[in-house]
C-alpha cells in the first residue's frame, strides 16, 4: 500500500531551541523522499513528527488525506526503521519479521507465511530460525527492513538506516533499497547527512538546516540548479564568487566580480532578478571549469594559475590562484595539470548559478 | 627473586582460600563422622547423619518451607523490582535521583532492624507471624537488590526496540510482556537466583517473624541450643549444597543468555 504525505507548517519547539521551524512539505504517493542536511537541521524531528513519536508545536500531518497530527504510532499506517536497527534480541528472524502482524492479530499460519515472503524478499528466507545477534550488519538491515515492510506501511520512515555500515557495503544496501522501493511502490521518507547516498536513491531530495527547507527538487536540479546557498555548498564542492548587479539588458545581466565584469543570462538568476547595485553571489561547480575548448558560448574569468593538484580517479582536483581569489577546478583525468600552469578560468554561461543573499525556498 | 616472589603470592592466595573455605570443608567433613561429636579426630566415615535428617519430619518441614519462602519471596521481589526499574529507566519522575536512593537504601540497614521495624507494625495491624510474614520480611530484604540489579541492566538502546514494538501496533502491557522482560530475562533471573540464595539462608527476620511453621535456619538454630551434633554437620552442608546449586543455575541461566544477546 501507498499514500500520500502532507505536512502544514510544521513546528517543533524544545525549550529555546526550534528545532523545527514552519515547514511545509507535500510528497506523493510511491514517492521516494530523501530528508537532507547536517545534524541538528531537524530532519530526524521530521521524521518522528512523521512517525508520530513527537507530536509538533504547532502545524498539521494528514496521510492519505486522513489528519495524523495526533495519532498515535501504533495507529497511524506508518512504520520506522531506526538507525541501530531495534531488532528484537530474542526473537528469531521469522518472529521479528511476524511481530507487527501478531500484534494484529493474524493466525500463526498465515502470520509465518507472510513473514517468510519478506525474509525472502530482502533475501534472508535460509536464515528464519536466526536470532539478531547471529547476523551481519548488513543483513540486520535488511531484517528491520522485512519487519516493516511485513505490515503493509503506507508510508515507510527510514532512520539513517545505512549510516552504521561501511562505504562499500552502504553502496550495495542503496541500489537494494531503491530496487525494494519499486517493487513495493510504498512512499519511503529516508533520512540522511550523506549527500551521495541521497543522490543515488532520492526521486526527490529535501535539503534541510537549522529547522528549516533550503530546498526540494530532483537531485540533478538539486545539485545543477540550487536554490540556496547552503543547499549548493553542502550537494557538493561549489565555488562561491561574490559579484555586484550593474546592469541588466535585454536577455542579459552584467555582474561585477573580483575576476572582472561577466554577462549573464537570465536563466541563471534561480533565486529571482535582483535589482541593478544588489550584491549576489555566483555558485560554481569546479568540474565546470572544462569549457576551454567547446564550441558553445562560454564566459571567461580571465586566467589563473595552479597552485596544487591531486589525482582523484575520475577527476583531477586543482587549486587555482586567480587575482589573489582561491577557488577549485576539477579538471578531466586525461588531463595532466601542472602546478605553476595557466588555466583558462572558462566555462558555459548556463553552468553558472547566481544567488541573492538569503536565498531559499520560502515557508 | 621473581621465582621467591610467585611462590609468596601463590602461598598468600593459598592462605587465603583457605581461611574463606576452611569453615565450610570443616563442617561437610564433619558431617561424615562415625561418632556423636563433629570434632576431631575424625573416627571415621559414614551416612548414617544424612540418613537421620532426611528422616526428620520436623527439619523436612522446614527445608520446605524454606524452599516456598525463598521462591515466592523472590519472584514477588523481581516484579516489584522490575516494576519499579521500567518506570525509573523510562519516564521522567520527579526527584527521581532521591525516589531511587530510597528504594535501595534499605540494603546498608542491617536486617537485625528491619526484622524488629516489621515486627512492631505487624503488632500494630495484629497480623499473625506465620511464613507470610517470613515472605513479607524477605521481598522487603531482597527488593532492593532486585531493583539496583535490573535497573542497571536497562540502557538506552532499549528504548528504541520498545518503540520499534509500540510502531508495529503492540499496546503498552505487550510491549511490556513480549519484548521488555525476555528482553532483560538475564538480569531478571539474576535478581531471583540471587534473592532465592539470600532468602534461603536468612536467619534473623526468619527468626523474629515466625511461630510455629520455621524455615530451615530457624530449626538448625533451635537444633543447636541442645548441643553440637553431626546431624547439624549434615543438614548444614545441604544448606550449603542447595545454596551452591542455586548459583551455579544462576550462572548458567545469565552468562548463556548474555553471551547470546551480545
Amino acid at each position: 500500500m501507498t499514500a500520500d504525505v502532507s505536512i502544514r507548517n510544521a513546528t517543533k519547539v524544545f525549550g529555546a531551541f526550534r528545532a523545527l521551524d514552519d515547514v511545509s512539505l507535500d510528497i506523493a504517493a510511491g514517492e521516494f523522499i530523501v530528508l537532507l542536511g547536517p545534524s541538528g537541521c531537524g530532519k530526524t524531528t521530521l521524521l518522528s513528527i512523521l512517525g508520530g513519536f513527537i507530536e509538533p508545536t504547532s502545524g498539521t500531518i494528514a496521510i492519505g488525506g486522513r489528519d495524523m497530527t495526533h495519532v498515535s504510532p501504533a495507529k497511524r499506517p506508518t512504520t520506522t526503521m531506526f538507525q541501530d536497527y531495534a531488532l528484537f534480541p530474542h526473537m528469531c528472524l521469522r518472529d521479528n519479521v511476524g511481530f507487527g502482524l501478531r500484534m494484529r492479530g493474524m493466525g500463526k499460519a498465515e502470520r509465518y507465511e507472510k513473514a517468510f515472503s519478506y525474509l525472502d524478499l530482502v533475501g534472508l528466507k535460509a536464515s528464519s530460525a536466526k536470532k539478531p545477534h547471529e547476523l551481519s550488519g548488513g543483513q540486520r538491515q535488511r531484517v528491520a527492513l522485512a519487519r516493516a515492510l511485513a505490515v503493509d506501511p503506507d508510508v515507510l520512515l527510514l532512520d539513517e538506516p545505512l549510516g552504521a555500515l561501511d562505504l562499500k557495503l552502504r553502496r550495495q544496501m542503496q541500489d537494494e533499497l531503491k530496487a525494494i522501493q519499486k517493487r513495493v511502490g510504498t512512499t519511503f521518507v529516508h533520512v540522511t547527512h550523506d549527500q551521495e547516498e541521497a543522490m543515488a536513491i532520492a526521486d526527490r531530495i529535501v535539503v534541510m538546516n537549522k529547522g528549516r527547507i533550503e530546498d526540494v527538487g530532483t537531485p540533478a536540479s538539486i545539485y545543477m540548479r540550487p536554490r540556496s546557498l547552503f543547499s549548493a555548498g553542502f550537494m557538493g564542492e561549489v565555488n562561491l564568487l561574490p559579484a555586484k548587479v550593474r546592469g541588466t539588458a535585454a536577455n542579459e545581466t552584467e555582474v561585477e566580480t573580483a575576476l572582472g565584469r561577466v554577462a549573464l543570462p537570465a536563466s541563471a538568476f534561480v533565486s529571482g532578478m535582483p535589482a541593478t547595485g544588489h550584491d549576489v553571489t555566483l555558485c560554481i561547480r569546479p568540474e565546470h571549469f572544462r569549457s576551454a575548448n567547446t564550441a558553445t558560448p562560454t564566459i571567461s574569468l580571465g586566467r589563473g594559475r595552479i597552485t596544487d593538484s591531486a589525482f582523484f580517479g575520475t577527476h583531477h582536483r586543482c587549486h587555482v590562484a586567480a587575482d589573489g581569489l582561491a577557488l577549485t577546478a576539477h579538471l578531466p583525468q586525461t588531463e595532466a595539470p601542472e602546478v605553476g600552469a595557466e588555466l583558462d578560468l572558462r566555462l558555459k554561461a548556463d553552468s553558472i548559478v547566481v544567488l541573492q543573499a538569503g536565498a531559499g525556498v520560502g515557508p | 627473586m621473581r621465582h621467591l616472589t610467585t611462590a609468596l603470592a601463590a602461598t598468600y592466595a593459598g592462605l587465603l582460600y583457605l581461611f574463606i573455605f576452611l569453615p565450610v570443608i570443616v563442617l561437610v567433613l564433619f558431617s561424615f563422622q562415625d561418632g556423636t561429636l563433629p570434632v576431631p579426630p575424625l573416627n571415621g566415615l559414614t551416612l548414617r547423619w544424612y540418613e537421620a535428617i532426611f528422616a526428620d519430619g520436623k527439619l523436612m518441614a522446614a527445608l520446605g518451607n524454606s524452599l516456598i519462602v525463598a521462591i515466592l519471596s523472590s519472584a514477588v521481589a523481581c516484579i516489584l523490582g522490575f516494576l519499579a526499574a521500567y518506570a525509573f529507566a523510562r519516564y521522567t519522575l520527579p526527584a527521581s535521583g532521591l525516589l531511587r536512593g530510597l528504594i535501595v537504601a534499605p540494603m546498608t540497614v542491617s536486617t537485625l532492624i528491619i526484622g524488629l521495624g516489621l515486627l512492631s507494625v505487624l503488632n500494630l495491624t495484629g497480623m499473625r507471624l506465620s511464613l507470610l510474614t517470613v515472605g513479607i520480611g524477605h521481598v522487603v530484604i531482597n527488593l532492593p537488590l532486585c531493583f539496583a540489579i535490573i535497573y542497571a541492566s536497562m540502557g538506552g538502546h532499549q528504548v528504541n526496540i520498545e518503540r520499534a514494538a509500540r510502531d508495529l501496533g503492540a499496546k503498552d502491557w505487550q510491549v511490556t510482556l513480549l519484548v521488555t522482560a525476555p528482553m532483560l530475562a538475564p538480569s531478571i533471573l539474576a535478581a531471583f537466583f540471587l534473592s532465592v540464595t539470600f532468602s534461603w539462608d536468612e536467619f534473623i527476620v526468619a527468626f523474629l517473624l515466625s511461630r510455629f511453621d520455621v524455615t530451615l535456619p530457624v530449626e538448625i538454630w533451635s537444633m543447636l541450643r541442645s548441643g553440637l551434633d553431626p546431624r547439624t554437620n549434615a543438614i548444614g552442608s545441604v544448606v550449603f549444597l542447595v545454596s551452591v546449586a542455586f548459583l551455579i543455575i544462576m550462572e548458567l541461566a545469565v552468562f548463556r543468555k548474555t553471551g547470546k544477546s551480545s
